[in-house]
Order: C-alpha cells, then structure tokens, then sequence
C-alpha cells in the first residue's frame, strides 16, 4: 500500500500554537469527564458505599475482564441539563469485555437521583440497545434504579421511544438471538421490575437488591397490606419462590462473578467477515493531531495528515485522487480491519460528491466497513452549482451512504453543516457509531450564515415596508443568533442530548474506531440494496 | 570386577537428579521409574529412560521392590542406586537385588541389618572400642543398683520410665542428692501413667552438636573417612543447614573421631557410602568434648554435597566404582592433602516456618534448578517452575550448597545464593534459612541442636505485610498484563483503555487480618501510581518479563522476582519473601449463598428421622430430617449455620406440602 508522507512542520510556532489550543480543549473535556466519573455527590455515594454496594463504575470495572478497554459512550448525557447536575444521565452505557465476548453494559447510577430515568437516561439506555442490536452485541443490565423520574413523566413514559421500548427491545434482540442477562444491585421497581424478568437470565443480590411491581407504600395504600421490602421482592423470594431470578449472589462481588460464568455459557464466536492483516501503529504519532487542527476554525488543511495519524501503518491507497479533490477517498486498515475512508478536504461540489457516492459503493459491494470524518461546511452553493444540478449529486452520495450496509463510522473532526452532515452520514444515517472532537461544531449552518440569513429576511421585509434598519440595530440582531448558534453547535450542548456516542480525545481516534471496528464484527455484513440514483 | 553400563535409580527428586547427572558424566545410561504424580517430574525427563510404577503413594510405586526390580529387568538395567529413603535401607531390598543379578549400590543387607537394630548395633559399637552414649538399661530395677547405675554414668543423667512420653515419667538429674527422689517419681509416673514402673538411665547431654562422619569401605575391605558434617541445626528433628568441616572442630579430634567411624564401618565390613552419626556433649566446650556414637546410617545421605565440595570428590562415583568391585580412589592420607575450605548447606523446604515448619503444597511459580549460580555455589534440585510439590512426597523443593576458602566465605557465598534463587507460587522457609545464616550466633559457630528453638524469637519472626508491598504486587499483576501488547484485536489489548479517563483500575487483596485491601493502580504507559488508603506509591518504567518486575522509585532501579495467579502474588525481593492473597473475583457458584431459616416441606410426606433437636447448634448442610415422599427418601439440611428452633416434629408425623418444619436461627 502507499505510504503517506506528512508534510507538516511538527516543531512550527503554528503547530505549537494548534496544539495548546487543542490541548486546552482536551483538558477541558478531561476535566469535565472526571467530575462526571464519580456519578452522585458525596453524600449519595458514601450512603451507597454503607450499603455494602460497589460503586457503578467498580461494578462495571469488576464484570470485565481484568486489564480490557471498555468503550463507554455518551459520558455528557444529560450534561447541563434539567437545571440539576445528572451527571452521564444516571446511566453508564458502553461496550466491555465479558470472558473475552464483546458486551453492551448498562449499568444504572443509584447514587445520581437514586437511578431514576430522565428523559436522556431512557434514550441513552434505548441508544446502548440500538447500539447491542446492530453489532449482535450480549446486553448486561447491571439494575439499581427507582424507575422513571416522576416529574418527567411525559417524557420518559408515554412514546415509541420511551422506557416501555426497553423491554420492547429485550423481548427483540432476545428473539434474534441476542443475550439479555439482568443483574439486579439494588432497587428494581415498578416497569423496571421487567428488566430482570424479560431478561434470559438473571441474577439477584440478596439482601440488598428488591424486585416489584409495587413497592412496600404503594401496596399499603392499594390493599392495605403491610409487608417488607424484603417479604415483598428480596433475593430469596425471587430465587426461591417466585422464580423471576435465576442466580441468588451474597454479595455485588458474587453477582458480578456469576454474571461472567453467565456470558462464558453463551456459545459465542466471532468470526471476522473481512479480509485482516496484522495491526501495525501508524508512521505519525497520533499525538501530532493535536497540532494539525488550525486554531482558526476558516484555515484549511489537508485531511491526509489525519489520516496519515489513524490507520495502519499510515498507509493509504487512495482512490480518484486528481478528481473531485475535496473529498478525500481511499483504502486503509485501523487495526487490522480494512476501511474504506471518505474524508473532508473542503467544500463538496458535484465531483467530489459523485465520487464520494462511487467509492461509498465499492466498499458496499465489497463489504468494507466505512470511516466518514466529517469536516464540512456543505455543498457549493450558487446559480452555476444549482444549474449544474449539486442537488442531484448530493442525493446521490445521500442514497449511497444512506442505503450501504457496511458499518459505517463517524467522527466530526471539525465542522459539520448542513446538507454536508447528511452526505458524510451524520447521526441521521444511522452509522454504527458517532464521535465528536472537542473542536467540532454541528449545526443546520454556520452562527454568522444563519444570522446573516435571518438579517437579511428581516431587512427586506423592513425596507418592503419602508422602514429603515441601523447597522446597529441590525448587529444587536445577529449577535444572539451567532450566540445560540455557537452555544448549540458546541460538542457538550450536541453530547448532552445524544446526538453522538461521545466526544472523544483527538489522539484516541484510532484506538476508539479500532474498538468500534472489532465490535461490530460480531453482526455479519449484509448485502446492500441500493434506492433509485438520480441520474 | 562387574562394568556398570546402565543404572535404574529407585528414587525421585532432587537425588535421583543428582544420581543421573553423575552418571550422565561418567557415560552411563540412566533409568528412572515414576509414579502417577511424577508423570513430568524432572528426574523422568532428565533419565535415558522411564518406568512407570503405579500410583502416586510412595506405598504402592517408589516404596514396591518387585515393581522396581521389574523395571530394571525391563530396561535391561545392571544396577539399582537406590537414593535416599523409600527402598534405601531396607536390607531385603539390597538382597532382592543381587538375587535377581543386579548390582544394588550400597551395602550388603547384612550390614544394613547390623545398624538397624539400635541394641545389638550398640554393643557391637562397644565392642569395636567405638564410645556410646552410656547408660543403664538392666533388668534390676533396685533402688540401690539404679543410684549406682546413675552415679557410674555420670551426672548429669536423665532418669526415663520406659514406657513414658511427652514428658511424664522423666527426671533430668544433676545432683547425686536428688537421684533417689528422682527414681521413686519417675517410677510413681510410670507405673500411674503407663501402667509400667521399669526406668532407664542415659547420659543427659543438655548442649548437644550432631557431627557425622563420612565413611567409604570398598569389597577389599578397605574403609576411609572423607571428615565430618556438622549438622546441628534441625527443626522437628529435622537437619535445615549442614556444613563441613564442623565450627571449631580441632584437627585431634577430627582424626579421633574419624577413625572411630572407620572402626565402626570396619565392624560390619561395611562396603559402599554411610555415615556415623555421633553426638558430642559440648556444655563444657568442644575442645575434647566427650562423643557418643548415636546410628549408621547405611547410604548417601542428603547432605553428602558439603562433603563433596571440600573434598573435590564425587561421592555418587565412589559409590559406583565400589559397587563395580573397584578400590576405593583415594586413601586416607590422600584424602587430608585434598580436603581445603569450607562449604555449607540449606535444605529448601515447600514449609511455613511461621505455622510450626507445617509442609505445604502447591505449584512452583518460580525456581530455576539450573540457574547459573555465585562463585562456588551449587544447586541441587529436583523440581523446577510449575511442578507441584504435592502430599505425596518430602516437601523438599532443593538443596542450595556454597564453598568458600573458609567458614565466612562460604556463609556469604550461600547467602549470595540464597537470595538470588527466589521461590514463588507457595510458601517456603527461604527466608528463614536467611535469616539463619545471617543471625550472629551461626556466624560465630555457635551452632548446637537447640540452636533453632533458642533462637526462634529472631528467626521466625512473623513477615507483616507493608503497604509497599500491595502496590508492588498490584504493579507486578498489571505490568505482566501489558506484556500481551501485541494482540491483534484492539479488545484484547489489556490497557485499561478508558475513554476520556485515566487507565484505572482497583485490585482486592485480602489481609492477614482477613480484611478488605483495595490497591487503585493508575497506569500511565509504563509509569503506575497506587493507591492504598489515599497513600499513593508511584513507580517509573515498570516492567515485568518472566517473573521479574523490574521498577523505578525515586531515582533507584530494583528488582523483585514474583509470581502472580488469581489467588495470590508471592513477591521476592532478597530477604524477604512475600505471600499476599488476593481477594477471589470468580467465587462464582450460586450455592455459596445461605438460604432463608424457615425451612418448609418441598412436599407433602412422612417424617422418617429428626437428627436435631430444639437449641441445637449446626453448620450449614448439616442433616437436619429425613421425610419420605414419593416414595422417595429425602434429607432436608441446613441451608445456614445457626441454632434450631420450632422444631415440634416428631418421627411418623405427616407433613403437608409447604407446611414450616423448623427455622435455624
């Protein structure tokens, strides 16, 4: 394969300067994740700890193997949101290593709201499931939650997506064949109570975890009965009578130990449906990345130098290089896997996008699983594009990416706008898996465009009618739109409310899409039935 | 004269290795036999060949001469060397051996015999003008004849029922004044205790060494001395540390003592190795200390390698020159020219010096058997990393030997040795073999058989565990980890790979105490920091390759050996060895859980037996009733330790299905 050659100047002011201002931007995000990491406040978590209950995170780190990656996905859910600090929604979701199978854990956050689900918390939950059911991924839900949040109600219970389709989606994924395995912590109440019973097997920790429909105030108060929580839905009631569990754990540490020998009995194998090599690092140090990303968000740069940064090796056959030269298309392999690349390299004209809508089928046809890194502002505009039709070759690289059925993966490496998000498979294209760098953007255009079209709307509307607009005037107009627009397109305002699987470290884009790529090995790779191209 | 070509060693072990690597030298085929926990062992791979003889009781493979003589005829053996233990002195043994035409390297049964019966050996060693510990063991049992008795032996005495044990019926005398009272209650002691009124009388030695003399007789009759072990450090009547010449020994009374072990050797016509055990009475010093012949033993014996070392001679091809019909090599006057230094020895034992010396098994992690060694170091062994010393067999896992110009060189040389052959994987007295050698009193030669108890509060001091330790093991757990970097699916690399979050992860240990230990270890590449209760521990470069962790600490590079499974970590670092438990993720099955107390009836049916009893105190899965249903027998069992209570049942009583037997509180 061919070699890229970087052609940067690692030890440039420049790239000193892109580099602390990216390094700023990491520190942030680190900062920020840390404090989410220790879930509740203290308070919360000592009452958990004097439970005798492992914290979440120790619960998640004790199910898996010993010294594994766990990919954990939207660790900003929920972030400034709710006016309340609801730190990863009350929920940690991510895929880990279980016996040496790939799993989705969902594991509950009592000590954030004791558990209970936010809007956010079920979408997040929803999303893991989405997440389990196209990669063929075993689902552990680690249980220790109060059901709905109450005063949220209208958004957590009522719709298609709400918490009744967690238990639609066990019953599913059961159905195709996906395990579903309960490990039931702590409090499992109300509709909650389903997801140890809809599970395939289930385990409980006696004296300390309670399974019901209805707890001890709630059947008072309907049939005047008075019982324990314990009487009602301890351990040893659904161990031994009910039989709604199937494993009684003394301990979290027991339940954890059960919950592996679980997953080692599933009679699982995966098998790679693609073509690998050994892995080998890249030429570049993917640290350097830091560096290439201009300060000022308008500078170009050649997308190669990242690339050259991510895959094996840094090599990259690159495919219809002299033709439609901003988007970048070729293949690579990220850690063995062999990927098909389609990279930004500036503003997508009908070229760029035809070929991107060419190589987007090769890799279906060939079953090669895709990469999108999305630095886009959009399509050209204007009378010569529009005429050229750049509506009609954009439709067709949208058919492409929308209809291949190749994993596809997503990083927004910078900025995502408009039409352009949808023909680098935004969050809409249902790719696999959907990362933000710290320096991205997202939004139907850019702050300045947007104010600049509302201002020019509201102008000739003023003049039509003869009024007169200052320039003033007009900047305190546009000011609070540029504002919004910056506010809502920043990667904590787009993570909080799942529009990705997280923002991530720059320099752990390899590693990330490398433990994406494995993952969704677990599903074969399906044929794809591409719609109608317009010609 | 018979040529020996092939030689089938009826041992196991660390001997039958040493037996094989002669024979090896000397271009002589080996034969080893096996028995079913022996399978891999060292001695098999090492042999030309192998016979397997039954299962892994010594009683029915190593310790079954027809099964040994089958596998030599098999192999087409001309010889047996029988080691040491198991068949080495069993004089029918010796005899089947030469019956069935093979060589058996050792003496006749005849001379096993002598020795063997401690009487009739006395009186030969008497009539050989060889000194045995004096005492009166006659038929009169008079107060009179028994003071004489006591008074021609000479105080002090001890005054022994012959039927007594542990202590009773025995009188330490040490003025002529307290002899009478002494045998009347000895006597009174005996005669309540046992039944049994008859006393004897021995010599008391109260600092008493254990110095043995090397002996060698050829079929010419011919015996030589090869000098002395001293071998007076032992623990549970067990020898620990051995060395040769023996500390402050005069030339005199080598020689003396020597010749009295040739005498004794010459008195059975003893052909072959053994070795004269005396026991010299040193409270009033060594220098013409009074000796008392004490056994023969009529083999090699274990320690035979301090000998060897000083004297530059191959004691396993002596023996087998002299089986063959050869002249011993070299004559006594020989022998004094070649002896020069000093040489010393440690038994390495599979035991926990803390728990009373208590034997232990498990599987060797660590040890090298053929590890280069310091100048003038040796090391004898017969397992190696991931044997298992098992309850079959002498926990011996080696013998670690050094020689030095003189006694000091030696100790250090061994002590070099000690700490640069680290065991892991189960508790050894490594360590207190170290602290043996370093303790002032053995440096000064002070040694005597007392030498371990008087001691003990120095040398078995409990190893606490330090905080240090927990990190290093911790460190030593995730390093070894990172060495399967190169797997090829990202999952599999073992980085703790956290997305946005430092690599972390928290590792259980149980304490001494039984208590709780969480060591939290950030791994930055291959910078670690731990945690143990918010004191950190941070360490630079951590390595582990090969049982070895390798780390750097505030500037100092150091090294500790360890190995590490889900159970435990041994970590070893010169001195000290370490065994810290960690606490078990897979304790997995579910049974492990205590059901509820009330117990009810799985069915309906017949009370057949009530083993217990209201007030009753039992353990879990204790049998608590036997009912009959379905025509079908049934024992309901305790589903957790506690006391009974409720229990109104009685035998022939129906019970109905889910009705309350008992509740166990």
């Amino acid at each position: 394969m061919a070699v890229l050659q970087s052609s940067v100047v690692v030890d440039s002011a420049a790239f000193a300067e892109n580099a602390a201002h990216m390094q700023t931007q990491v520190n942030d995000l680190k900062d920020k994740i840390s404090v989410i990491s220790l879930g509740g406040h203290d308070r919360a978590r000592e009452k958990h700890l004097a439970r005798g209950k492992l914290l979440p995170r120790d619960r998640v780190n004790t199910l898996l193997d010993p010294g594994s990656p766990f990919l954990e996905l939207s660790q900003l859910a929920a972030f400034d949101m709710y006016g309340a600090d609801i730190p990863a929604a009350g929920v940690i979701t991510g895929i880990g290593l279980i016996e040496g199978q790939e799993c989705m854990i969902v594991c509950n956050d009592a000590t954030v709201k004791g558990g209970t689900y936010y809007p956010l918390t079920v979408k997040k939950h929803l999303r893991a499931q989405e997440i389990a059911a196209q990669n063929n991924l075993p689902c552990i839900y680690l249980v220790d939650s109060g059901g709905a949040n109450l005063p949220n109600q209208d958004e957590v219970f009522p719709d298609r997506d709400h918490f009744g389709r967690i238990f639609y989606n066990q019953a599913t994924m059961s159905s195709e064949g996906i395990p579903q395995i309960a490990v039931v912590m702590g409090s499992c109440t109300a509709g909650g109570a389903y997801v140890p019973a809809m599970a395939d097997e289930s385990i409980i920790v006696k004296d300390q975890a309670t399974i019901f429909l209805a707890g001890p105030p709630l059947v008072k108060a309907a049939t005047g009965e008075v019982v324990t929580a314990e009487e009602l839905g301890g351990g040893d009631v659904h161990a031994r009578i009910s039989g709604v569990v199937d494993h009684l754990a003394n301990d979290d540490y027991h339940a954890l130990a059960i919950a592996r020998k679980a997953v080692s009995n599933l009679n699982r194998n995966k098998t790679w449906a693609v073509k690998r090599r050994d892995p080998i690092d890249p030429k570049y140090d993917s640290n350097e990345i830091y560096g290439l990303v201009p300060k000022d968000t308008r500078q170009p740069y050649d997308v190669r130098e990242i690339i050259a940064r991510i895959v094996d090796g840094s090599e990259f056959d690159e495919f219809k290089k002299f033709y439609g030269e901003t988007l970048v298309c070729g293949f690579a392999h990220i850690y063995g896997f062999p990927v098909g690349i389609v990279a930004n390299n500036g503003v997508l004209f009908s070229e760029s996008a035809l070929k991107g809508a060419h190589f987007v089928e090769l890799c279906a046809q060939r079953g090669i699983p895709l990469v999108f890194l999305q630095n886009i502002t959009g399509f050209m505009v204007g009378k010569k594009y529009e005429q050229g039709g750049i509506a009609r070759d954009g439709a067709k690289m949208v058919t492409a990416v929308a209809c291949a059925n190749v994993p596809k993966f997503t990083v927004l490496i910078g900025g995502s706008f408009g039409a352009g998000n949808y023909g680098m498979c935004g969050r809409a294209y249902s790719p696999r898996f959907l990362w933000m760098w710290p320096n991205a953007r997202i939004s139907v255009m850019g702050g300045e465009q947007a104010a600049g079209v509302l201002a020019t709307v509201k102008r000739d509307g003023m003049e039509a009618r003869g009024e007169a607009w200052s320039e003033k005037d007009e900047s305190a107009f546009r000011k609070p739109i540029t504002e919004m627009y910056e506010t809502q397109g920043h990667p904590y305002y787009a993570s909080a409310r799942l529009w990705d699987d997280g923002v991530i470290d720059p320099a752990d884009t390899r590693r990330v899409l490398g433990l994406g790529l494995s993952a969704s090995m677990n599903a074969p790779i399906k044929p794809t039935k591409f719609g109608v191209f317009r010609m | 004269m018979s040529h020996i070509r092939k030689i089938l060693i009826a041992n196991r072990g660390e001997i039958a290795c040493r037996v094989i690597a002669t024979c090896q030298r000397l271009g002589i085929k080996t034969v080893a036999v096996f028995s079913d926990a022996d399978r891999d062992a060292l001695h098999v791979e090492m042999a030309d060949e192998a016979v397997h003889i039954g299962p892994a009781a010594a009683s029915e493979s190593y310790l079954v001469a027809d099964k040994i003589i089958a596998a030599a005829k098999q192999t087409g053996a001309d010889a047996v060397h029988p080691g040491y233990g198991f068949l080495s002195e069993n004089p029918e043994f010796s005899e089947a051996c030469t019956k069935g035409d093979l060589i058996f390297i050792g003496p006749s049964g005849e001379s096993m015999r002598a020795m063997a019966l401690k009487g009739s050996a006395k009186q030969l060693m008497i009539d050989a003008d060889v000194p045995v510990v004096p005492g009166y063991h006659g038929d009169d049992q008079s107060l009179e004849t028994l003071t004489a008795e006591a008074k021609k032996i000479g105080l002090p005495v001890l005054i022994k029922a012959v039927a007594g044990g542990g202590g009773k019926g025995m009188r330490k005398v040490y003025k002529t004044s307290e002899i009478g009272p002494a045998i009347e209650a000895a006597r009174r002691e005996g005669e309540n205790a046992f039944g049994n009124p008859k006393l004897l009388i021995e010599k008391l030695l109260e600092v008493p060494r254990h110095i043995e003399i090397q002996v060698f007789g050829d079929m010419d009759g011919n015996v030589v001395h090869l000098f002395e072990r001293d071998c007076s450090l032992q623990r549970r009547h067990q020898k620990v540390v051995e060395e040769a010449p023996a500390p402050g020994l005069s030339a005199e009374m080598r020689r003396e003592m020597g010749l009295a072990a040739v005498r004794a050797a010459e008195a059975i016509s003893y052909v072959g190795a053994g070795t004269v055990e005396f026991i010299v009475d040193i409270s009033k010093g060594l220098a013409n200390a009074p000796y008392y012949f004490m056994e023969m033993n009529t083999r090699l014996q274990v320690e035979h390698p301090v000998t060897e070392l000083i004297t530059g001679q191959d004691l396993v091809e002596w023996q087998i020159m002299v089986a063959e019909g050869k002249p011993l090599p070299l004559a006594q006057d020989e022998l004094e020219a070649y002896m020069q230094g000093h040489a010393v020895e440690v038994r390495l034992y599979a035991e926990d010096p803390e728990n009373d010396f208590m034997p232990q098994t498990g599987t060797i992690g660590h040890f090298d058997p053929f590890a280069e060694t310091v100048a003038g170091g040796r090391i004898d062994a017969g397992v190696r990393a991931g044997d298992s010393v098992s309850i079959h067999y002498d926990p011996m896992i080696g013998k670690l030997i050094a020689w030095g110009e003189d006694r000091e060189q030696a100790i250090n040389a061994l002590t070099n040795l000690v700490s640069e052959t680290p065991v892991t994987g189960l508790v050894t007295n490594r360590d207190f073999l170290f602290r043996i050698l370093s303790h002032p009193a053995f440096k000064k030669g002070s040694v005597h058989t007392g030498f371990i108890e008087e001691h003990s509060a120095e040398l078995l001091q409990e190893t606490v565990k330090t905080p240090k330790e927990y990190a290093l093991a911790a460190f030593a757990i995730v390093a070894s980890r990172q060495n399967r970097y190169s797997a090829s699916d990202p999952w599999q690399q073992v980085d703790n790979f956290r997305v946005n979050l430092t690599a972390t992860e928290k590792l259980w240990f149980t304490t001494e105490s039984g208590a709780f230990l969480t060591v939290e270890v950030i791994e930055d590449g291959h910078d670690f920091t731990a945690i143990i209760e918010d004191e950190p521990f941070y360490a630079e470069n951590v390595s582990s390759e090969d049982g070895v962790l390798t780390l750097t600490q505030a500037g100092l590079r150091s090294r500790y050996f360890f190995s590490a499974d889900v159970q435990s970590v041994t970590l070893v670092q010169e001195n000290r060895t370490v065994f810290l438990k960690r606490h078990s993720r897979e304790s997995g099955a579910d049974e492990d859980s205590d059901g509820p107390g009330t117990l009810t009836a799985p069915m309906p049916g017949k009370i057949l037996d009530v083993k217990v009893k209201n007030g009753d105190l039992v353990e879990k899965g204790a049998p608590l009733l036997v009912m009959e249903a379905m025509k079908m027998e049934q024992t309901i069992t305790a589903p957790k330790d506690g006391c009974v209570a409720g229990l109104s049942l009685k035998v022939g009583d129906q019970v109905s299905g889910g009705a309350a037997l008992l509740t166990i509180e």
